[in-house]
This record gives C-alpha cells, structure tokens and sequence, in this order.
C-alpha cells in the first residue's frame, strides 16, 4: 500500500474543519493548523489527523507542520494575506506540488493567479452563482452577461 | 522623492518626520482612523486611512506617482502582500518590507521582496559592541540554561594580576580556559591573569551578567 497523502489545511473555521473532516475520511493523513485552539472542536469525532496550534505566518510553525512533506496544503483562514503568504511559502520556498487559497478579495485573487498561485474566491462564485439562478429563474439575462 | 509609508504606530509617526524633514514627499497609510487623525495634525503629509493591502487603498493613496514604498505593519503577512501589489500592480520596483519575525527575512527574499528585520539589526547591534568590549558570547548550551563566553582581559579590570582563587566569581561560573599569546590553559586556583589574556567564562544563563561584572569591574 501506497503511504497516504500528506495533506496541511491552514485554518479550522466552518471552511477549513469541513475540508480537513472529509479528506480525513477520505484515507488522507491530515494536519490542520489554527491559531485558536477551541476552534478544533469543529471537527468531527471522527477526524484522524492531527491538529497544530499555532500561526501558520510563521516558518516555524510551518515547519513543524512537516511542511517539506506536504502533497498539497489548503490555505483557509479568513485573512487573505495570511492565506497568501503560507500559500507563497508553501509553493515557492517547500515546493509543495498542489497550492490553494481561499482569497475573498477578487482583485487579489486576479493578482495571485498571476504569480501562479491557485485561489478560490467565495465572493466570485457566490455572485455567478446568483446571476446564473436569476436566469434559471426566468428574470431577463443581465445586459453585460451574454 | 516620492515616498509611501504603510503601518501603524509610533514607529511610522518618528520614520515619516524623519523622512519628511529629509525633504522628500511622504504618503502615510494607515488602518487606524484615530491614528490617521493625529498623524495629519502632526506631519506635513498626505495620511490615507485605509488596509494598504487593498490595491484600491494603494490608488486612492496615489501609489501610481510612489518611488519608494515601505512596507511596515505589525503582520509580516500584509507587509508581503503590500509589497507584492506595490511592486506588481503599481510597477513600484523600490518596495521594502520591514519583517517582524526575523527567520521572514530570507522567506521574503525569496519570493523577490526585499526585506530587514529590525529585530536583526538590533541584535546584530549589540552583538558588535559586546564584540567591542572584547566580550563574545560564545555558544549557548543545554537549552539556553548555559553560556561559554569569551573575554579579553584589559589593563582596568579589576582582575588584573589575581590569581583565580583570590576573584571573587558568584556561584555557578568559573574561568575554564586562559588563552595567553599562544598558549592555552587550563588554569588552577594559582593561575594570575595578566593584561591580554582571553579568558573562557563557563556560567548559567543567570549568573552571566553577574560574572562579567566580576571581571570587568562594577562600572559597566
């Protein structure tokens, strides 16, 4: 048998327990990292990983994350800058093979897919989201949307 | 010149009227409305309240005209962020960051930001005049609780001429090694020190300072 993947999920809110919770259900072997330890009680009794208190904007908590190991690492933490930063870290300095944040500020996320790192922006997805069920709904298509 | 300051604080208050009275254009950007209030009382500046890691603060603060900007949040998260939008979104190539943890100063080289940690500066600082005073901290062992120093005896100290046994060193510290021209050696309660020697002080973390001033005489 193979070793599991190496998976870090930077930030354990409601984004981050439920992504780190279901990997964990999926075989892989997790490490979730949050400033805030009481916010570990969001994951499940099930959950196998392991769980780092600390700031992950810094190397060496990073480092203690095993971040060298790391086959892909999940940046979830609700300040975009601290998410770009370990994303950077993770990609530039660790070579980490799979890079992603969340970034709510879609000018930032524009910015960062530039410098070739992988974002999620909640704020565009949500905003196709409703103007796709506005059409589905039967309101006019949006005059900019084609 | 056309500078631009991001943080908060009393620091970026003394760095912008030392920049300002230099004779060069400060913009201050700072999070803090209360801040920014009395910064633009007190400095012959633009202020702009705003999170300097939104490139729309940045425009707003002019960011387009900037020459030199100077990154220097308490986050060294924002502080790279900034620079990054600075240098790639406004084409501000002279973008500088002041790094708060001091291992980020290499982080941040590497990802092409260029960074000094003035914890570093600090330390490197004190280090030199301890170097000057011919007094070099050697190694810290057994976790930090242990330091091997290094110290040059000079004609003042009042050790000078002593056999070991007759200086009075407080508990838990004693002079391993005389080092005399080329000569090393491992002294006994007879050996006298004279002027020149270099000395290695065996001591527990505590009781250094103590030591040193056995050695080096009150004063210091």
């Amino acid at each position: 048998m193979t070793p599991a993947e190496y998976v870090i999920v930077v930030g354990c809110g409601r984004l981050g327990s439920r992504v780190a919770n279901f990997l964990s259900r999926r075989g892989k072997s997790v490490v979730v990292l949050d400033k805030d330890e009481s916010r570990f009680q969001a994951l499940a009794s099930d959950f196998s990983g392991f769980k780092i208190q600390g700031d992950a904007a810094r190397i060496s908590v990073l480092k203690q994350a095993k971040i060298e190991k790391a086959d892909f690492i999940i940046c979830t933490t609700h300040e975009d800058n601290v998410n770009l930063f370990v994303a950077q870290v993770a990609k530039k300095m660790f070579n980490v093979p799979l890079v992603l944040a969340r970034v709510y500020d879609p000018q930032k996320e524009e910015l960062y897919s530039k410098l070739g790192i992988r974002t999620v922006c909640p704020t565009d997805i949500a905003a196709d989201r409703f103007l796709e069920m506005l059409v589905f709904s039967g309101v006019e298509p949006l005059e900019n949307k084609e | 010149m056309k500078v631009m300051l991001v943080g908060e604080g009393k620091s970026l208050y003394y760095l912008s009227r030392d920049i300002i009275s230099k004779g060069h254009h400060v913009t201050v950007v700072d999070n803090e409305p209360e801040e920014c209030v009395q910064l633009s009382r007190e400095l012959n500046a633009t202020v702009v309240q705003g999170d300097g890691s939104y490139s729309a603060t940045l425009e707003d603060a002019g960011a387009i005209e900037i020459d030199v900007l100077l990154a220097m949040t308490p986050h060294d998260q924002d502080n790279l962020v900034i620079c990054q939008i600075a240098m790639l979104h406004f084409g501000i190539n002279r973008s500088i960051a002041m790094v708060n943890d001091p291992e980020n100063e290499e982080v941040f080289r590497k990802l092409g930001i260029p960074a000094f940690s003035t914890t570093g500066i600090i330390s490197e600082l004190i280090e030199q005049r301890l170097m000057f005073d011919g007094i070099t901290n050697l190694s810290p062992l057994g976790g930090g609780k242990v330091n091997i120093t290094e110290v040059q005896i000079r004609e003042d100290y009042p050790v000078i001429g002593k056999a070991l046994q007759d200086i009075s060193l407080p508990e838990n510290s004693l002079v391993g090694v005389v080092i005399r021209d080329h000569e090393t050696i491992i002294p006994r309660g007879g050996t006298a020190l004279c002027n020149g020697d270099r000395i290695i002080l065996i001591t527990l973390a505590e009781t250094l300072g103590r030591a040193l001033k056995a050695v080096t005489g009150e004063g210091r």
